[in-house]
């Protein structure tokens, strides 16, 4: 096992991609930040308090579970599914970031668009991650990354994060 | 991990708060602006109802619809049984026809349990109500109706009083209740007159009384059950009238509830006879949103039944 990303590499990543996803969409305002159910959602509000601090204005952030899109739901046993919270204010006309932790074949994130056309509309959809391992089974890309994990396909990904796992670390386990 | 849904007996207190998780989780689902989710898509419902339904019937189509399942309705009338086909045969049928799930609905106690039991057929049965013995998925909409009201934040329902009144010696509806509310934590009282208990009432995880009015103050939500004419073959009170005036809920018994009390029915309702009219239509009443909980439930049943893989055969 590698340590690949230390607490602090997580905390100065974040604040990077919060930035970043202000940058580009010129301010708060329009967006919408949507974590992934278990570990995206803490990312998620861990970047809503960086951008409301950043801006000095409270932004809109929720949840958006993707267990009753997923394509794997045959292959295992019934997951739980998770909660979903979407903001008052809705998705429509807006720039929705989704928020995950790890981005590997893209089955996630293509469950989360699906999921996302059944609350509304929004202007954009755009993609932030804690760790690209790369892999894709789907063409689908990141737009805010925190960091590029080459990996193999033997080994495994795993982000712990202090809200659940008690500490913030992203590790490599398996062999290259 | 459950294959069937048969009997509230089978469930452990995990199976049934997941269920009731399940549930709230789906029940954004008909609240959203598409009512539709891919989840099931080309699976395959069998409804087979050897018996009158209206809720439940539609409720279970609803439900699998909803969850893009594709939905088949059988009834007794217009199908082979009313020609005499056995269950078996019929089942038989079912699995050649590649059903993934059977809704059953029957007169005969323990036909749900039959068809599980016999392999004719591979897919999963879900008991929709067999005879006097359980209806399941009713106990299971009736438990996220009381915990949605009155659990206060609480995951089970540990410190509710429930009282559930009337014909308990017909009703499947109370015995899947009682199994389903004491192993939630409830504290279930049945009240009924002597005649309308089943014998062996006495070993249910429950409190039984003769008496409506001495428990209402003590009642944070009431059931009132239907009074199963159809099924009553013999004198079991002297008339209507006088059930009505010592089991009947009407608005004087109402008043006596406690303050934030919810009053039950599974339908369909005798107004005038176990609750009346001004009781039924009442702010206190979910009973209309017992139906459309029941399509969360229903849906949160056949998700954890048929979402996930294959199972290896023998296992339940």
């Amino acid at each position: 096992m590698s340590i690949a990303l230390s607490a602090q590499d997580i905390s100065r990543a974040l604040t990077r991609i919060s930035h970043e996803i202000l940058e580009r969409n010129q301010g708060s305002e329009n967006i919408v930040l949507l974590g992934i159910p278990t570990r995206g959602a803490h990312l998620a509000a861990r970047i809503a308090a960086s951008i409301s601090e950043i801006e000095g204005t409270p932004v809109a952030s929720g949840t958006l579970d993707i267990t009753l899109h997923r394509d794997d739901l045959r292959l295992r046993p019934p997951r739980t599914i998770m909660p979903t919270h979407i903001p008052a204010s809705g998705i429509e006309g807006k720039d929705v970031i989704l928020i995950d932790d790890v981005l590997f074949s893209g089955r996630t994130i293509r469950a989360a668009l699906d999921s996302l056309g059944e609350v509304g509309r929004p202007r954009t959809v755009q993609l932030a991650v804690l760790v690209d391992r790369g892999h894709r089974e789907l063409p689908i890309k990141a737009d805010f990354v925190g960091k590029n994990l080459p990996t193999s396909l033997s080994q495994s990904v795993k982000v712990s994060l202090s809200e659940i796992d008690g500490r913030d670390e992203v590790s490599i386990e398996g062999a290259n | 991990m459950m294959r069937h849904l048969l009997s509230i007996a089978d469930l452990t207190v995990s199976d049934a708060l997941s269920i009731l998780d399940t549930a709230t989780e789906l029940a954004r689902v008909s609240d959203g602006q598409v009512k539709k989710l891919p989840t099931l898509r080309g699976r395959t419902i069998v409804n087979l109802f050897a018996e009158d339904s209206t809720r439940t019937r539609i409720s279970f189509e609803a439900a699998a619809k909803r969850l893009s399942a594709d939905v088949i309705n059988f009834s007794a009338k217009g199908s082979s049984i009313s020609k005499g086909e056995s269950l078996k045969d019929t089942a038989m049928t079912l699995q050649a026809m590649g059903a993934d799930a059977v809704v059953i609905r029957h007169s005969a106690s323990g036909a749900a349990q039959r068809l599980a039991d016999n392999r004719w057929m591979s897919g999963s049965v879900i008991n929709a109500g067999d005879g006097t013995h359980e209806h399941p998925s009713q106990a299971l909409l009736d438990a996220f109706t009381i915990r949605k009201h009155l659990a206060k934040g609480k995951h089970d329902l540990s410190g509710i009083h429930v009282t559930i009144v009337g014909d308990v010696l017909h009703s499947r509806v109370a015995r899947s209740n009682v199994l389903l509310l004491s192993l939630l934590g409830a504290h279930v009282t049945l009240v009924a007159p002597p005649t309308l208990f089943p014998v062996g009432v006495n070993n249910w995880p429950c409190e039984i009384s003769y008496d409506l009015d001495s428990v209402l103050p003590h009642v944070d939500a009431i059931m009132m059950l239907r009074v199963q004419q159809e099924r009553m073959n013999e004198l079991f009170f002297p008339s209507a009238r006088e059930y009505s005036r010592y089991y009947g809920l009407n608005s004087d018994r109402m008043a006596k509830l406690k303050k934030n009390s919810i009053i039950l029915h599974p339908g369909p309702m005798n107004r005038g006879l176990e609750i009346s009219a001004e009781v039924a239509d009442s702010v206190r009443s979910v009973i209309t949103e017992q139906v459309t909980n029941g399509v969360s439930v229903r849906m949160a049943i056949l998700y954890v039944l048929l979402a996930g893989g294959p199972l290896e055969s023998g296992s339940n």
